[in-house]
């Protein structure tokens, strides 16, 4: 039993779904906690019209009930488990968040998917198993 | 539809081509006509608007004395804010202060471009260039002396705009002087006359829409693109109702059809064109480096001689004053519209982001075309507006008027879209809100976009800066009413600073 959690990078997909199911298996045999973290794609440098501007405020709000909409199958994965798991929504830039929390929580690793995207736009940008191999402060592994 | 009328467009586009002595001459007959029907009503307005009393031998339109006063009074009033805070105000910009519980809502920047790509456009690349070919050099010294005291009328509105915005249940936000005038001066115990300046900075700001933030746009956006095509003999000349019509689709497609992915394109290129024409300016300036010291000369010279000016230096005085006044619109009121989005606690804090407004839009980059328009010398050569700036800038770049009309299209497209949505708001404030009544307004705005590009210049000039001034009058009254409620936020606010309750999170 440790008190370090296993930090889970979930957006809603096939490949995020099967991180939570193998961090499901590392957390049962560790005996640790799961902690999912949504991140919603934001920068506050980005551009928004004026029209965007007046309804910003609404719109979190939606994303953010969606968000949490999305994270309840894999909530409920681990919960079968008997896992202790706890979640959070955050807005910004994915791969920067990710590492913060598993600092913040102390957490002993970070599982994400990988959606096995070889494209030269992927490449060229970094994807966030990328960016976390190389900035991650804890252990990254990534799920095919 | 869109796309029959697209086919119909270029079906005439090709036809003017093929056919340019016939097009010519019907299109001629048709640009003539609009403009004779416009140019009484524009006159009479204008007229009314830039009432002038005779200073030193020169006409001084009072309006211009209104806007400079004002912001000389909030300059003082707020113990010259626009220096003392500029500093607050970046900090405030690079998101030091932002809660990062906030990240998804409305950030200071985002407030900031957004006003930013309303404001930054025709006016520092065409009204720059009337500025000095009518006012000499000197005319961009009140220029700037104008945008520096503008940033403290800019502060004092959107903090208003900001402090008395609606929040609806639904989470949108929306604000600007109709809602400071008629919920602030209702504080003062004054509503009566809150609503009544309510109301007539909504038909104002209506007006500023359909006039400077629209049709004064698609007249400069069709002079270059005439001018790149071959000037005179350029397929479109005379047909400035054929790019109206096809310019007003695209603005239709956008506030009408809701097509939010042209307006998601443009955003991504105008900041893009930002760039290239302060780069370029840039360049100019530092490849005639020994030259700037010449330029800053003639206009320090111009500014208080007045030589070879009309008026001399009432003359040019009026001429900065009035483009800076056209240019960053402070005082205006239209930018606290786009301001009072922000997510903050502290309505100073958006006050004190905007005051750099008028500093990026006047003080850096007016300046720059003026000093690219001065060192090449093209200032004797009888051009103005948009076509002195590119033949100003062809000089150093030949290729350049193609980017600069690009440039210009686009910037006049961005400017549209945020005054379609300033006019919008002051509509539905008069009229109520409701699908039908917003349509009505839309449609009068493309239509604009058409009777705008087929009128000389002068008329549309005329037009748009009596309607754009027209709103300081109600806005700037009521800013002196609600200066003292803006003076109450800025000592709550710093008294949180000092006492750690506000800090830095970064």
């Amino acid at each position: 039993m440790t008190d370090q959690p296993i930090v889970v990078g979930y957006d809603g997909t096939d490949a995020a779904q099967r991180a939570v199911e193998f961090a499901g298996q590392r957390a049962t045999a560790v005996g640790c906690a799961v902690h999912l973290v949504y991140v919603l794609e934001w920068s506050p440098y980005s551009f928004l019209s004026t029209q965007e501007l007046e309804e910003r405020h609404k719109r979190r709000t939606e994303e953010l009930s969606r968000a949490e909409q999305t994270l309840k199958p894999a909530l409920d994965t681990l919960n079968k488990l008997k896992i202790p798991v706890t979640s959070e929504v955050r807005y910004g830039h994915s791969g920067e968040l990710i590492c913060e929390i598993a600092k913040e929580k102390d957490a002993c690793q970070i599982i994400v998917g990988r959606k096995g995207g070889s494209t030269l736009g992927a490449r060229l940008l970094g994807s966030l198993p990328l960016t976390l191999v190389q900035a991650s402060p804890v252990p990254v592994t990534v799920v095919p | 539809m869109f796309s029959k009328k697209t086919a119909m467009a270029s079906a005439l586009a090709v036809m003017s081509a093929t056919l340019p002595h016939l097009a010519q001459a019907q299109e001629v007959g048709l640009d003539e006509k609009i403009n004779q029907a416009i140019s009484p009503i524009s006159n009479v307005i204008a007229g009314a608007m830039f009432y002038s009393v005779p200073i030193g031998g020169t006409a001084f339109p009072l309006i211009v004395g209104w806007l400079v006063i004002a912001a000389t009074i909030f300059t003082i009033y707020f113990g010259f804010v626009q220096f003392r805070r500029f500093g607050h105000a970046i900090s405030l910009v690079k998101g030091d202060y932002s809660h990062p519980e906030d990240a998804g809502e409305v950030s200071h920047f985002q407030a900031l471009a957004t006003a930013l790509s309303g404001t930054v456009g025709l006016g520092n690349i065409a009204g720059v260039a009337v500025a000095v070919s009518i006012g000499g050099p000197g005319a961009t010294f009140w220029m700037i002396l104008a945008g520096l005291l503008g940033m403290a009328s800019k502060f004092t509105e959107c903090t208003l705009g900001v402090k008395y915005r609606n929040e609806y249940e639904d989470g949108r936000v929306s604000g600007g002087p109709m809602y400071y005038l008629s919920k602030g001066l209702a504080e003062k115990g004054k509503p009566g006359l809150g609503k009544v300046l309510a109301v007539i900075f909504s038909i104002c700001c209506i007006g500023g829409a359909v006039g400077g933030g629209n049709m004064f746009q698609a007249n400069q956006a069709f002079q270059q693109v005439v001018n790149v095509t071959g000037g005179e003999n350029s397929f479109l000349a005379g047909s400035g109702w054929l790019f109206g019509l096809i310019m007003a689709i695209v603005v239709g497609v956008v506030i009408i059809g809701g097509i939010k992915s042209i307006a998601k394109v443009t955003e991504k290129i105008v900041p893009l064109m930002a760039i290239i024409y302060v780069t370029a300016g840039l360049v100019i300036i530092l490849s005639n480096i020994s030259m700037v010291g010449d330029a800053f000369a003639q206009i320090f010279v111009g500014a208080f001689t007045g030589a070879g000016v009309a008026g001399g230096v009432i003359g040019a005085l009026i001429q900065g004053f009035k483009r800076a006044a056209f240019s960053n619109e402070a005082g205006i009121g239209s930018a606290a519209i786009a301001h009072s989005a922000v997510r903050t606690k502290e309505p100073v804090t958006e006050g004190y982001v905007a005051l750099l407004e008028p500093f990026i839009d006047t003080v850096v980059i007016c300046t720059m075309t003026a000093l690219v328009i001065t060192i090449s010398g093209e200032l004797n050569s009888g051009l103005t507006g948009v076509e002195l700036t590119s033949a100003a800038f062809a000089s150093a770049f030949t290729w350049f008027p193609l980017i600069l009309a690009l440039a210009v299209v686009l910037f006049a497209f961005s400017t549209m879209l945020s005054w379609s949505y300033y006019g919008l708001k002051s509509w539905t404030y008069l009229v109520g809100e409701g699908k039908g009544k917003e349509i009505i307004f839309k449609l009068f705005f493309c239509l604009c976009v058409i009777v705008g590009a087929s009128m000389s210049l002068g008329p549309v000039i005329d037009f748009s800066d009596s309607m754009i001034f027209a709103m300081a009058i109600p806005n700037i009254i009521g800013l002196y009413f609600l200066m003292p409620v803006v003076r109450g936020e800025v000592r709550q606010y710093w008294a949180k600073i000092e006492s750690g309750e506000i800090k830095k999170v970064k």
